[in-house]
């Protein structure tokens, strides 16, 4: 570990443990660019009140079938980047997708007097979400493997 | 402009939950993911307050893009959720992912629901 030696008030060098910033930085960045890309589809498809919220949907649905990618491909990978999850994984895909939106858009669609939007909106959402994390997870997985046992047989 | 904003937002809102999530991870056990449920349960209320509050003018559209789509809506996620919850149905702890979707949904929905409320008060 990096650790860095400070002087104490009798002079004796003490390692002091640094406070890492590159993570919270990777995930600052990542947060930044995630955020950006989901205000980009919420330009792009915007919703009418009691329309159904596409743009949310797709954010959420998107980074949850890249999470499962990702996390599949950091477990088959041998070393993986210590930055790539905090940068991709915590702040790109969490500041992509959100739960708030989701949230307040379900409780608008109800408000505005469309219940069929806010329910099929709601539970859709949820049953995609946990299905293409899945799906991201499977066909990765799948993809990386046959390589693997190809050039590491065991 | 908003564009400036909104990543402004988003990069606050990752952090917090990132620092949360550590925070929160640290001091329960037993693996269920709890740091996630306190992020987007703060997140929900915070927006739900913020959508409560009638802001108008071009000053309400600035804080709506810092902190209502920047910051509530990365400090919220569901990637993080729906992995932590696939991954509770693979450690083989269904109930705790079932807890982890009611919870989470029962939760974020009264939280804004609380935040709504409260915009009212003022």
């Amino acid at each position: 570990m990096r650790t860095s030696p400070s002087e104490t008030a009798s002079g004796v060098a003490v390692a002091r443990r640094p406070i890492q910033w590159d993570v919270p930085l990777a995930v600052a960045a990542g947060g930044a660019i995630g955020s950006l890309a989901r205000y980009g589809l919420a330009v792009a498809l915007p919703t009418t009140p009691g329309g159904f919220p596409w743009a949310t949907l797709l954010a959420n649905v998107l980074g949850c079938l890249l999470i499962g990618a990702l996390m599949a491909a950091l477990t088959e990978a041998g070393r993986p980047h210590r930055l790539l999850r905090p940068f991709v994984g915590i702040g790109v895909l969490g500041g992509f997708t959100t739960l708030s939106t989701y949230v307040i858009e379900v409780i608008d669609a109800g408000a505005a007097g469309a219940p069929g939007v806010a329910v099929l909106y709601g539970l859709g959402t949820v049953v995609t979400a946990l299905l293409a994390v899945v799906a991201g997870l499977v066909l990765t997985r799948a993809a990386l493997r046959p390589r693997i046992r190809r050039t590491e047989p065991s | 402009m908003t564009a400036l904003l909104v990543a402004a937002g988003g990069a606050l809102g990752a952090t917090l939950r990132y620092l949360i999530d550590q925070w929160v991870q640290r001091r329960s056990s037993g693996g269920f993911p709890y740091g996630t449920l306190t992020v987007n349960v703060l997140g929900s209320a915070l927006l739900g307050l913020l959508a409560g509050l009638t802001l108008d003018g071009a000053g309400g559209d600035a804080v709506r893009s810092l902190v209502g789509i920047g910051l509530c809506g990365s400090l919220t996620t569901y990637s993080t959720f729906g992995y932590e919850t696939v991954r509770l149905v693979t450690d083989g702890a269904r109930r705790h992912a079932v807890a982890n979707v009611v919870g989470t949904l029962l939760a974020g929905f009264a939280a804004a629901g609380v935040g709504l409320l409260l915009a009212t008060a003022f």
